[in-house]
């Protein structure tokens, strides 16, 4: 099976880095989050509840939706700082990447251990632009925001594909398809 | 495996895109309010939350989105439509938006209704979520409130697009195949919003006070067809009582198996449904305690109007307190109070304690030369109040006469124009600062009869000036959309810096030695720049 493969590409100012990844990421995990799965006999399961928050970025004129999940928001969070201080730190030319890469755990007879296999990989590409006046960061405020305006409906158009997504797996699958380490929702594997 | 859709798919389908169709209303209505929506996740099913997804049912909305399908569901030919528009507290209204749920004919019939069609709706759910924020008119309602209001109206049948102007866009949030269809939901917006930005700017706001106007009536009757994205609390309710809605009370019980379909075991009973009441919290309301300033609970796009301005003036009194400003503003966890200000106060609380920290330390630096005056005087804009006035000629004139003998504490204070303006205490702990008289004029007073009679006259009515308690919240030519108090909040900040070390008079270090070998090469600077000085002066008066 081929692995679907989504490019975005954004250009922000340094302090937009943050919120510019996370808005994107979040709509991305939005979209591939469940409720929990409660598994009952007869093979039978039903979904928890995914409830959603609307977040106001700060440099950005712009505001997205996200899973209200606040250990997914940490996680998240984690990993982009990680990246803005990667991204500084190699100086350069301000270019950098992130991806999010879905992924089906197959379990393999012994001795191989089990591949990941990738279904889905949204990367985003950042360019980091610096920018001398107050004016200009307005306007950029203001561009950053129409711009991830358009990613936002990529994505979405992207999703209403309706293309491959993993079987729903039974009980004992349930770790090779979904993160089931949160407490009140369930990603696919990430 | 059938093909066709039995009895009992058909029932489940229908019932799958009549609430879907609701849920869809409320998603856009919501989206409109004018506030960030919040909601909680559940691990454990409550078999309360159609397609898994945590979307409150405002009875009002739900109210009226069922009035409009009559019993019916979207179909080839007949969609369902939310118009968003505009209106101005002048009249003029303005559609902004039209979504449209629509049905056309090519049919999916090996999809299986209970199971994909179902995920596919939530997933198309969440699209809507996003999208609804991405929409130019998401910004336009996040800020509705005294100029404006956003309304909706919903309408099944025919798409009427001819409203939105020329050069409309559409973005279409996705689509789901069914045995009998597939659905699309799609958004068509309005590019052009010349006519709103131009409207928006001519007005001039007020230049002193704040008229808290409240809006007691509702401008829109209840029988008109449009409806303000508003929201009453179920007490608020001005006698109209809804049909207790029995059928919406249906939950969805949802098992999914995963198994081969043909065990798919799907349950949908008729179970109490618990409308969440809203909760008022009153985490906004702190920094208004101050005001006398009744509560307006029901209407968020009319009534909530009149908290823009109380808002900011709270805001502008306890400039003390940006922390208590700024928590509210920022949280994004708060639970769903739509009784809260409009958004376009919090942007302003925000921005207003964000601006705060750094007009201070603008503030601060400079009155820290006496090179600065210049700055300092110019930054005003010429708007000095008649107290600065007077305080520059007093200060002036009696540097013109410092070879007397006069007490240190004079001295320190002459040493720095606009000495005035130092207060005692750094904090902006008095509710008004402009109020706050500063140590030197009443320590300089015993000159005062020394000096001339318009020194002695200006040193008097300085004091007398100090008594004044100017409220000027809304500066003029002061925008009401971008950073409303940034003007007059630095004006103020800029009239009390803190104080700086060198003009303590603990100082007493300091040799009067010193300051009077100092003295001279001061004079001569200043005394370069009376020309300018005085023309300045004469601006002012």
């Amino acid at each position: 099976m081929n692995c679907r493969s989504e490019v975005l590409e954004v250009s922000v100012e340094g302090r937009q880095v943050e919120e510019a990844m996370l808005a994107v990421l979040h709509t991305v995990l939005l979209h591939r989050s469940t409720g929990k799965f409660h598994y009952k006999k007869e093979g039978t399961y039903s979904i928890g509840t995914v409830g959603t928050q609307d977040v106001d970025c700060d440099f950005i004129d712009f505001t997205y939706v996200r899973v209200s999940s606040e250990e997914l928001d940490r996680a998240l969070r984690k990993v982009v700082g990680e990246f803005k201080d990667a991204l500084r730190n190699s100086g350069g030319d301000g270019l950098g990447q992130m991806s999010l890469e879905f992924y089906q755990k197959k379990k393999s007879r012994w001795p191989f251990s089990d591949e990941c296999i990738p279904w889905e990989v949204w990367t985003v590409k950042v360019h980091v632009v610096a920018l001398a006046t107050e004016q200009e960061r307005q306007i950029c405020r203001e561009k950053v925001g129409e711009k991830l305006c358009e990613k936002i409906i990529n994505i979405v158009e992207v999703m209403n594909r309706h293309e491959y997504l993993p079987k729903m797996p039974t009980q004992s699958e349930v770790d090779n398809v979904f993160d089931t380490g949160l407490r009140d929702v369930q990603p696919y594997l990430y | 495996m059938e093909t066709d859709l039995n009895s009992q798919d058909r029932k489940d389908l229908d019932k799958f895109i009549k609430f879907f169709a609701l849920k869809t209303v409320q998603v856009i209505v919501q989206a409109r309010l004018g506030e960030k929506i919040c909601t909680r996740s559940s691990s454990s099913p409550t078999g309360s939350d159609w397609f898994n997804l945590a979307i409150k049912d405002i009875p009002e909305v739900t109210h009226e989105a069922k009035k409009a399908l009559a019993g019916q569901l979207p179909a080839v030919g007949r969609s369902m439509c939310v118009e968003i528009s505009l209106k101005t507290s002048e009249g003029d209204s303005m559609e902004l938006e039209i979504w449209c749920l629509e049905m056309n004919e090519k049919c999916d019939k090996e999809i299986k209704v209970s199971y994909t069609v179902y995920n596919r709706l939530s997933l198309l759910l969440k699209s809507l979520l996003a999208i609804t924020r991405v929409t130019p008119a998401y910004r336009l309602s996040r800020k509705q409130g005294h100029e404006y209001v956003i309304l909706y109206r919903i309408y099944f049948g025919e798409v009427q697009l001819s409203g939105l102007g020329e050069g409309f866009q559409t973005v279409r949030v996705g689509t789901v195949g069914t045995p009998v269809g597939t659905i699309t939901l799609s958004c068509a917006y309005r590019i052009n919003l010349a006519f709103m930005s131009t409207r928006q700017f001519e007005r001039t706001p007020p230049i002193m006070g704040i008229i808290i106007d409240h809006f007691v009536d509702r401008p829109y009757p209840s029988s008109s067809p449009m409806h303000p994205c508003n929201y009453r609390t179920a007490g608020e309710d001005t006698g109209v009582i809804y049909p207790s809605v029995e059928d919406s009370q249906e939950v969805c019980t949802t098992s999914f198996s995963t198994s081969p379909p043909s065990q798919c075991v799907f349950t949908v009973t008729k179970a109490h449904f618990q409308t969440p009441t809203p909760v008022v919290t009153d985490t906004l309301r702190v920094p208004m305690a101050g005001l006398a300033f009744s509560h307006q609970p029901a209407a968020l796009g009319v009534g909530s109007a009149d908290l823009a301005y109380p808002v900011v003036f709270a805001a502008g009194l306890n400039a003390t307190h940006p922390h208590q400003l700024m928590v509210p503003g920022k949280e994004g966890g708060v639970p769903l109070a739509p009784n809260q200000p409009v958004h376009g106060t919090q942007a302003d609380q925000e921005r207003l304690a964000t601006c705060t920290p750094s007009d201070r330390t603008h503030c601060a630096a400079t009155p820290s030369s006496s090179e600065d005056t210049e700055t300092v005087s110019n930054s005003s804009e010429g708007r000095a109040s008649p107290h600065d006035v007077l305080e520059t000629i007093f200060v002036r004139k009696v540097g013109a006469f410092v070879n007397k003998p006069i007490n240190q504490v004079t001295l320190t204070s002459l040493d720095i124009p606009f000495a005035m303006f130092a207060p005692k205490n750094l904090e902006l702990e008095d509710t008004d600062p402009m109020v706050n008289p500063p140590d030197s004029p009443e320590t300089e007073s015993p000159l005062q009869g020394s000096l001339h009679s318009d020194g002695s006259s200006g040193g008097s009515s300085g004091n007398t000036h100090d008594d004044f308690v100017m409220i000027d919240f809304k500066p003029a030519f002061s925008k009401d959309d971008i950073l409303p108090m940034d003007l007059g909040t630095f004006y103020r900040e800029f009239q009390n810096p803190p104080q700086l070390s060198s003009l303590s008079i603990d100082i007493g270090a300091q040799s009067m030695a010193e300051d009077l070998d100092s003295l001279p090469e001061k004079l001569a600077v200043h005394e370069k720049n009376v020309r300018e000085f005085d023309a300045f002066v004469e601006t002012l008066q």
